[in-house]
Parts: structure tokens; sequence; C-alpha cells
């Protein structure tokens, strides 16, 4: 699909299909960075070969089933286990220590698309002999992302790249304990997913609905203009226990936000805040 | 703005075009070249040793400022939040590659249309070429390297071949263009 469709789509376009949204199915994207989301749309009719902006519209505002279908291409779940090894090497080795220290354990991953980053916080846990006093929620706005990683299969051929990950995130077991391969999906172990709550979650409209002490939330943010990134940020602020971590994507910073003076970044390059306020 | 793509074979002459520019050259440029998501990210630094401007690797919603070298990150797709601003997106790869040369091509036609360069270098595949054409279609100049000097033709060819560039120049020749821009 990497043949873009010629239909050209203006800002007004996209502010009205925005509006017929939000009226119609309550989702909220008027905040949503208008370049990405732009890009979502033209991906939208490129891949179901739609003829004009305003069929479009039309099945949006008119074919449920269809809507949903939209949901699903608007959010980016393009996601891996262990993205970024070094960034989990650090979970594994500054954020883990101090988690054990708590009688129990609460991790929120916001926004976790099919799921690859739960299980592979759900790995670092079992390893460090604490998974049985931890729980994991894992949400998101889109329902079928969410079924998909309730389900813990992923594809094998995927596997190979995980299994280098998670060496280089410091792993020293054998990663292909974790999972069962079957025909072309690796179906990972369900005493991971026994301390994982899943649940449909919308951060532009939904509350605070716990306290953490680890609020993961990676490359979602990226998808937000900055208003609504701030407002997201707060909620997380909301959320977290004092002396809490939150953990931000590779190129997503919270220097610019209001909750900023009261997080310390704990180590060198990598996006993991403390709040010490 | 100016826009520079590129993959195999244009570092080179990214090198040249930044090592030429004045100190007081004020237009933003944006380098897009496809690189290895695994290698760390040291392009920015090395870019910096070549030129006086001040070059920095993006974050999610940079604010854009006069002056600047900007560098894409690696495995994120470079976009326009609008004229000031940069924006992030980690979706699908395009022509099997992230960062994507088209993405950002397409998005900055959408932002700046006629008040953008967009200048397509040395690379072993068709990335670039599609989103030549678009920032064609909103006004915007597009200039391709010569294929006789690129180090790699492939990419600079397969522009010329899916559409017409306002420009084709060799790199002395692209480094007096940018120069009469400011």
């Amino acid at each position: 699909m990497d043949k873009p469709s010629d239909i050209q789509i203006t800002e007004e376009d996209l502010t009205l299909l925005i509006n017929d949204i939000h009226l119609t199915h309550g989702y909220d994207f008027s905040d949503y960075s208008r370049a990405s989301f732009r890009r979502r749309i033209e991906r939208l009719i490129t891949i179901d070969q739609l003829s004009s902006f305003a069929e479009l519209r039309y099945r949006v505002r008119t074919d449920p089933a269809y809507f949903a279908h939209v949901v699903e291409e608007i959010s980016v779940t393009v996601t891996e286990m262990l993205r970024d090894p070094a960034f989990y090497k650090i979970v594994r080795n500054n954020i883990i220590p101090v988690l054990a220290t708590y009688p129990f354990i609460k991790v929120w991953h916001a926004g976790c698309a099919t799921g690859e980053e739960v299980y592979s916080m759900a790995i670092l846990l079992k390893e460090a002999g604490l998974l049985h006093k931890s729980l994991l929620y894992a949400t998101d706005m889109n329902p079928a992302a969410l079924a998909k990683a309730r389900k813990g299969i992923f594809p094998l051929s995927q596997m190979q790249q995980y299994s280098r990950n998670y060496m280089l995130a410091g792993g020293t077991q054998d990663f292909s304990s974790y999972y069962t391969a079957n025909y072309h999906f690796a179906s990972f172990d369900s005493r991971l997913s026994e301390k994982i709550i899943f649940a449909q979650h919308n951060l532009v409209t939904d509350f605070s609905f716990n306290s953490f002490q680890l609020i993961f939330c990676r490359n979602v943010l990226i998808y937000f203009n900055k208003d609504l990134q701030n407002r997201v940020l707060k909620l997380f602020d909301d959320s977290l226990e004092f002396n809490g971590f939150l953990a931000l994507g590779t190129k997503e910073n919270i220097r610019f936000s209001s909750i900023a003076p009261n997080y310390k970044q704990i180590i060198g390059r990598e996006k993991i805040w403390r709040k010490i306020k | 703005m100016i826009i520079i793509g590129g993959s195999a074979g244009s570092l080179q002459v990214v090198f040249y075009l930044l090592g030429n520019c004045p100190p007081d050259f004020d237009i933003p440029i944006l380098i897009v070249l496809h690189r290895d998501p695994q290698g760390i990210s040291r392009l920015a630094e090395l870019l910096a040793t070549k030129t006086t401007l001040t070059v920095k690797e993006i974050e999610d919603k940079e604010p854009i400022e006069k002056g600047c070298v900007y560098v894409c990150p690696p495995d994120y797709h470079t976009l326009f939040e609008d004229e000031s601003s940069f924006s992030l997106d980690y979706s699908e790869k395009i022509n099997f590659s992230r960062p994507s040369i088209d993405v950002t091509f397409r998005s900055g036609a959408d932002v700046f249309g006629n008040r953008l360069v967009c200048i397509l270098l040395s690379g072993a595949n068709a990335d670039g070429a599609d989103g030549l054409n678009y920032v064609r279609s909103h006004s915007g100049i597009s200039v391709v390297h010569s294929p006789e000097e690129a180090e790699v033709r492939y990419m600079p060819e397969q522009a010329l071949l899916q559409g017409k560039a306002d420009h084709v120049l060799r790199k002395d020749e692209i480094m007096q263009f940018i120069l009469r821009l400011a």
C-alpha cells in the first residue's frame, strides 16, 4: 500500500470528519496531532479503496461496523516486545529493584496496543521473582487491539528479533521458554497474563482509575497535539504515587508540560522520570 | 523550509552542502536519511562537526527555529505539525523505510506549500519519488541530484522516471541553488 491515493484532503475536511466522529460515536480526535491523523486517514482511503472523502464521511456516520474498523486503523498499533533494549535494561537494573521494596506492585501500560510491552514487563517481573505480588493494568482505546493483547499470541516470525531484544536487555534465560510455538504463532505462557488486567480506556476522555508506582506510555503521546499531551501528562501525574516512575518513548519529553517541575529524569538519555514532588 | 532526503551514498553530499552553508544561513534545513534503526543515533553529532549551524536531532513537537539544521531520528517518520513544529510518528514503514522520505516530503508540502524546497540525493531505493511529485503539485520546488554524479543513481533516477523535477543539478550547483535561497 505504498502508493498513496490521489484524493486531496483539506484541513476543513479533517475537521468535518472529526466532528462527525465525535457527534456520532463519542471518540474525540480533535486534539490529535493533525499531521499523523491526516496520514491515518489517507492510509484508510487507500487500503479501503474509497472513491472520495465524502464516501468516507458517509460510511463513518452510518455504518457502526465500518467505524470500528476506522478506530482500529486510526490507532497506530505498531509495537514490539522489549523495544529499545537499552531502555528495558534500565527498567530491569534500576527500576525493578525499587519496585521490589513495595508490598504490592501496580503498573499501568497506557495505550498498550496489542500488548507486546506489557508481556515484556511481566517477563522482567517474573525473572525478578515479583510477578506474584504485581498487577499490570494494560489499557487502550482500541477494542480490537485489546482483544489481540488478551490472547497473548504473536507472530512466530517476530520471535528471533524479540529474543535478540531480550538478550540485549540483559535477559539470561531461554526466551523461547516463555511461549509455545504453534504453526505461525507464538502463544505466550498464561502464567504471564494471569497478573495482567486488560481494559478499554481512552486517554482523551477517561479519568484516572487507580494509583501506580510505574506508568508506561511509550510512543502514544506523539500522536497528540501539545494541549492534549499536557492533559494526558496531568492524568498520569494524578495516577502516579510519590516516588513513582513515568516511562515515555525515546523521542518523547515532558519538558514543555506543566508537570515537568515535579519530575526528575533518572538516567542519561532514557526517557524515564521520577516523581519527586 | 529546505528538506534534504537521501539514502546510500548521500552522506558525503550532505556533509558538503552543510559544510558550505554560511553561519548566518537562516532557512531551517531538515535532513531525512535512511539509517540503521539498531544503530546508536550519532548522525546529529557527526553533522555538527561539519557545519557552523546548530544541529539538532528531532524530538516530538520540537519547535522549528531559524538557522537550525534538524535531523530525523532513526525508526520514526518525521512530520510537520504546523509551520512552527515537527511531529513524530511510529506507524508502518513506507518503501521499507522509517524514516521515509516520501512521508516527510508530503507532510512538508501540506504545511509549507510553495515555501518548500525538497532536494533528493543518492540512494538505492525509490523512496522520495512520490513525495517529490506531491511537493510539485503543491507548488513547492523539487531538486534532484544528477544521477550521473550521484554515488548510487537509482533514487534520483527513479524520481525522474516517476515525474519531473524542477532542477536536476550537480552537487556544486545544488550548493549555489541553496545559497541563492537565502
